[in-house]
């Protein structure tokens, strides 16, 4: 079986640091993948890699089946795959729709267009559509992010990565800042991602939090996959156990 | 399994987002409030607001204290044709502003482009319309250099906008004495003092030039994509390049933009001077900053409208000239220049903080 993005045996050193030691990765359509590990595992350095801000030293990435290289994350973008920055990289100055379209405005149709200028109705239609689809709290389209909460620049990042995904949205820790409800609604979101049938991969050191939102959780482990749980057979122990290494369980 | 198909012929072009497709029919994000009420909610809190009542104010009371020299049609026309040649360069510094970027050369580079043009006219040492042109031209290639090269050492080599264009706020001038030997050029052709003494509708040709200005700088900044793109190296510069934003062509662009608009000022200048007034620009940077700022725009950039600098202009011109006609030593008028760009400033510190909070 093809999986939507499948890594093989991915190595990584910087100078004599092995970061990555052989590691596989695996995520589908339409699933919550977790990706979890103690501080040093690699999880950066392979989302980073997976995301085509650094290129791996081995190994290959496949996507759909076939092998491709991104060699930027504007390059991967051009595959549909987006990632949501732990620093969200919102302006701030700016309003949600605008900032959903950053480096990627829509012109007006016709000789304006040609003159660069921009279809602002459009884009605040569209990213309206958007957030209203995925269920976000976000009313004001046109106030400055920075006037926004925690959660809702996190809304707002999110729903910009998934407007432009066509597969695969990376997240980056991002729940990390939020208080308790706004965690929640963040999750809430997450699975309505997936749900629509992007495949979603999320950093996270809640152990909590990715049991209850993940389909599936990958441990990292000193550079390699140490473990592979289902959702319904992973337990506490036994991720912090795979994390720690006092459990050998490759799945 | 649709999003791996999806995937598959995923290309280069990412124009149309697909989220979209599984979006309910929408009314309530618009219906949650009401837009008019936001936008005027909006518009009375922004400083342009604030500030025409300010300017307002300040005309009022010139009015009540010099009612025999202010308020006449003769001195608002000078007013205008003084902000004029500040209102070019102010629009040049917006642009500069909203992408967080400072241009302290202007000054200097008005002169430079000063010099440039009339030397440009003397040399040809014709007298017609086409002279004027082609010092015009000369003036504000002048000025694109300068600016060209305040963003070349701002960009590649990295020097923070504030010391690279404190650098050539000197270089410019020292070159620019260079080239007259320190002495103003008083030779300008009789064509360009025609031109500073005609009139279209009333208004001083300086006037409508500064009005075709203004006019293009706002529709470029609010309507286009460059303009939103100078917002966003403004708001957040590593978003801007991480979106794909090419952010040094851009840094480039607006400060090619800010030396050739301060080009034409020094043409506009010297029209209106009919000489290079080498020595009288130093203050041009800090007025055309105040300017600025008091408009609205904030220091920290991804803030600020062509329309709140047209209204911000006029708060220095207006106080110039009402301290002028009311005969106020004129070092006073440095003072409260001065202080009203610490004020404006602090204000818009304030506003930041108390938006962040919320």
């Amino acid at each position: 079986m093809t999986h939507l993005l499948e890594a093989r045996g991915l190595v990584k050193n910087y100078g004599h640091v092995e970061v990555l030691r052989g590691t596989d990765f695996v995520v589908d359509a339409g699933q919550v993948v977790a990706l979890i590990g103690d501080n040093g595992a690699g999880k950066s350095t392979l989302v980073k890699i997976l995301s085509g801000v650094i290129q791996p030293d081995g190994g290959e990435i496949l996507l759909n089946g076939n092998p491709v290289v991104f060699k930027s994350p504007i390059h991967a973008r051009k595959f549909g795959i987006e990632t949501v920055y732990q620093d969200l990289a919102l302006a701030p100055d700016l309003g949600p729709a605008e900032n959903a379209y950053i480096g990627r405005e829509l012109l007006r149709p016709g000789f304006l267009g040609k003159l660069g200028v921009l279809d602002k109705a459009r884009m605040l239609r569209e990213a309206a559509e958007t957030f209203t689809s995925l269920g976000t709290d976000v009313k004001d389209l046109d106030a400055p992010v920075a006037a926004l909460s925690g959660g809702q620049r996190q809304s707002v990042a999110i729903c910009r990565a998934v407007m432009w995904a066509k597969g695969l949205v990376f997240m980056d820790e991002p729940t990390a800042a939020l208080g308790v409800r706004q965690t929640r609604r963040v999750l809430d979101l997450i699975r309505r991602v997936a749900d629509s049938g992007i495949a979603v991969v999320l950093i996270s050191h809640n152990m909590p939090e990715v049991m209850e939102v993940a389909d599936s959780i990958q441990v990292l482990r000193l550079g390699k996959t140490a473990a592979h749980f289902t959702a319904e057979d992973a337990d506490l122990d036994k991720l912090v156990g795979a994390m720690t290494g006092s459990i050998e369980v490759i799945a | 399994m649709s999003n791996i198909d999806e995937l598959k012929t995923a290309s280069t072009d990412a124009t149309a987002p697909t989220a979209s497709s599984t979006a309910t029919p929408l009314d309530t994000v618009g219906a949650t409030m009401s837009p008019r009420s936001r936008t005027i909610r909006r518009m009375t809190s922004s400083s342009p607001f604030y500030m025409s009542i300010v300017l307002l104010v300040l005309i009022a009371v010139f009015s009540i204290v010099a009612p025999g020299a202010f308020p006449s049609i003769a001195n608002a026309r000078n007013i205008i044709t003084d902000a004029s040649t500040l209102m070019v360069m102010a629009v040049g510094m917006t642009f500069v502003m909203v992408a967080a970027g400072f241009d302290l050369s202007i000054g200097s580079v008005l002169v430079f482009g000063g010099v440039c043009g009339s030397m440009a006219m003397t040399w040809m040492g014709t007298d017609n319309i086409g002279t004027v042109l082609v010092g015009l031209l000369v003036s504000m290639l002048g000025g694109l250099a300068w600016g060209l090269f305040n963003g070349f050492v701002i960009t590649r080599l990295r020097v923070p906008a504030l010391i690279a264009t404190l650098g050539s706020l000197g270089a410019a001038l020292g070159v620019a004495q260079i080239f007259t030997n320190g002495n103003d050029v008083r030779d300008v052709p009789l064509t360009l003092i025609h031109i500073s003494t005609a009139s279209f509708l009333g208004l001083s040709y300086l006037f409508w030039v500064a009005l075709v200005v203004v006019i293009i700088g706002a529709l470029v900044l609010r309507t286009t994509k460059f303009g939103r793109h100078t917002y966003i190296v403004g708001s957040n510069e590593e978003a801007a390049r991480r979106a794909g934003i090419n952010v040094r062509r851009q840094l480039m662009m607006l400060y090619a933009i800010s030396g050739t608009l301060a080009g034409l000022a020094g043409m506009m200048s010297l029209t209106r001077f009919a000489t290079t007034t080498i020595g009288g620009h130093s203050q041009d940077a800090l007025t055309v900053i105040t300017g600025v700022v008091l408009g609205g725009t904030s220091l920290y950039g991804g803030i600020g409208t062509i329309l709140g600098t047209v209204i911000g202009i006029f708060i220095p011109a207006v106080l110039q000239n009402g301290f002028v006609v009311m005969n106020i030593q004129p070092f006073w008028q440095q003072v409260a220049i001065g202080l009203i760009l610490i004020g404006a400033v602090f204000i818009d510190q304030l506003k930041r903080r108390a938006r962040d909070r919320a």
